[in-house]
């Protein structure tokens, strides 16, 4: 996939360069420039339409890739962050706050991966220990009692998998925010932006909507975890993607999701602004959806929602 | 006839027909031993894996238990094929060598008379792993206890989700969490009991969530793997990390019970909630 990429964006900086060189007003290269143009085009959207799941998680792992933080910047305005889950700590992965979005009140959770090693050391890449799950449990029920929506954005490579993590109770903060988030009060939408982690995603995503930008992954185990156990070798990974079905196609065909948010031409990382414009569209539509729902029908739907999901045979 | 008696008696004499040896104490046990024990070492009390079945058996009243959803059984939705085999040749072989149909066993029985919903996982379908099968028995169960406001019981053994079923797996740590989660409603109890091991998807949905949650004796609990902690924090971990009495001293585990005492135990808490 790097490759691939890199292919195109030395393209792009050759065609730069021919275009200083020429300046804007020569006539004679201007229909070359246009051709050049045109050909990057046509390649960009043969690699990209044509992604493997693997090349997919690369682009959802993209460091590049607009992180929680870009959201808040761009998308969402007035965001108070609120810190700390008033029983051990404030974990810097798994963020959250007021915020609003066209001006509507909405309770914004989210993992808080970092684009830099710098930022990724406070903020643990993304990976939430039970302080960060019971911090979104906290802001949840806060959220009920003020009748103000959920908003989740889920982008990590899974909950953190250490000895402080267990001793806290990592198992028992997810599935605490489970058997919680399908009773919750208030709409719950989730926002798959990069990667959706196993449980460590699950945990702030049993919404009433899943939606997931087109070029992020969800699965149960990563496809490097999955490959080590099931070939007993992490380079089967690219394998794995294949067979764990973890693109957002896959799993709007599997009934999952629903809806898809198609990111620009080259992927989210290369055009900001109208990721975060289809991005806002496709949550405002959602909040719109359950707007005037009474609370027992909302619990009602979101039960009938997860029940109906499975396959097997009688 | 001398060959036969021969080749019989020779059969008789292997060690492994007659003795365990405890994976734990490393002891040798008469096997009889050990099965009238309830498949625990009488010299280290480790507690062995049993199957669902035989778990009926030791907490249900004899002759009360009549099981529901028997015929549900996997489907392979993402066609997955791992380095042996595909998903569906496993678990044709699977039901075949088990004689199950799925990770899980549910039904309705009493427990000294009280009635109760009971789900059981069998770690010997696929390592007890959570599948859409294992998920929709569960809520089926939740969903009886609901109905009928009776408590509910089940006991975990379990790798955690099935990958083979890849996010349809994930998403049934959130299925039966939502059926357990309507049981407050009702003032259903829900009680979890943690056997060895419960780890993964299990523990991270509805193994931890039980108004109360008992385990056995040094069962393995704990959400990510062991090797994947050592991998991250590079540090060896304690030898107890991740056993039941780790979990107790952390606070996860209400108590900790044997095997032998579980049927009274489960009684005796049940009676506080039947009031």
């Amino acid at each position: 996939m790097k490759q691939k990429e890199t292919s195109v964006s030395e393209m792009e900086e050759m065609l730069d360069k021919l275009k200083a060189m020429t300046g804007a007003k020569d006539s004679d290269f201007a229909d070359q420039i246009a051709k050049i143009e045109k050909l990057i085009e046509v390649k960009k959207t043969n690699i990209y339409s044509n992604l493997t799941p693997w090349e997919t998680v690369q682009i959802a792992r993209h460091h590049k890739r607009p992180v929680l933080n870009d959201y808040i910047k761009l998308l969402f305005t007035d965001f108070i962050e609120l810190h700390g889950d008033r029983r051990f700590s404030d974990d810097r992965a798994l963020i959250g706050g007021f915020a609003r979005i066209d001006g509507q009140p909405i309770m914004l959770i989210g993992h808080n991966k970092g684009k830099n090693v710098d930022e990724n050391v406070i903020r643990n890449f993304g990976m939430a220990k039970p302080e960060g799950y019971r911090k979104a449990l906290r802001l949840m029920k806060m959220a009920e009692k003020f009748n103000v929506p959920i908003v989740t954005f889920i982008d990590t490579p899974g909950a953190y998998p250490g000895l402080e993590a267990e001793e806290r109770g990592q198992a028992e903060a997810i599935a605490r925010n489970l058997v919680e988030m399908a009773q919750i009060k208030v709409p719950i939408i989730s926002v798959v932006t990069g990667e959706g982690g196993s449980g460590g995603a699950l945990g702030i995503g049993v919404g009433d909507s899943i939606l997931m930008l087109s070029n992020s992954v969800y699965s149960v185990i990563s496809p490097e975890g999955c490959a080590s156990i099931i070939w007993r070798d992490g380079a089967m990974a690219e394998r794995a993607a294949e067979a764990l079905k973890v693109t957002a196609g896959s799993l709007k065909e599997l009934g999952i999701i629903d809806e898809i948010i198609e990111e620009p031409l080259g992927g989210a990382h290369n055009d900001y602004e109208s990721t975060i414009m289809s991005v806002k569209k496709a949550v405002l539509k959602h909040l719109k959806k359950y707007k005037g729902n009474s609370e027992s029908k909302l619990i009602k739907k979101r039960f009938a929602k997860y029940s109906n999901i499975g396959v097997f045979n009688k | 006839m001398a060959w036969f008696s021969k080749s019989k008696s020779k059969k008789e004499n292997k060690s492994s027909d007659i003795w365990i040896k405890c994976p734990k104490c490393e002891n040798h046990i008469f096997k009889e031993d050990w099965s009238n024990n309830l498949n625990v070492c009488p010299k280290c009390n480790f507690h062995s894996k049993i199957s669902a079945y035989e778990r009926i058996g030791l907490i249900l009243d004899s002759g009360t238990f009549e099981e529901i959803n028997i015929s549900i059984y996997p489907a392979d939705p993402l066609e997955f094929v791992d380095a042996k085999e595909s998903y569906k040749d496993k678990v044709a072989k699977t039901r075949k060598k088990t004689g199950l149909n799925e990770s899980i066993v549910t039904g309705v029985g009493k427990i000294n008379g009280i009635k109760v919903v009971v789900a059981v996982m069998d770690f010997r379908f696929m390592g007890g792993s959570l599948g859409s099968g294992t998920g929709e028995k569960i809520l089926q169960a939740s969903n009886y206890s609901y109905d009928k406001k009776i408590p509910f019981i089940i006991f975990s053994a379990s790798g955690g989700a099935r990958m083979h079923e890849g996010i349809l797996s994930l998403m049934q740590m959130a299925k039966t969490c939502a059926g357990i989660a309507r049981l407050d409603e009702r003032k259903v109890p829900f009680i979890s009991v943690l056997t060895d091991p419960t780890t993964g998807g299990v523990s991270a949905s509805y193994a931890m969530v039980g108004d109360l949650n008992i385990a056995e004796p040094g069962a393995l609990i704990g959400f990510a793997g062991r090797r994947v902690i050592e991998n991250t924090i590079k540090q060896k971990l304690p030898d107890d990390f991740q056993t039941s009495e780790y979990l107790l001293e952390h606070g996860f585990i209400d108590f900790i019970t044997n095997r032998s005492e579980m049927k009274n135990k489960l009684y005796q808490v049940l009676s506080f909630y039947n009031r």
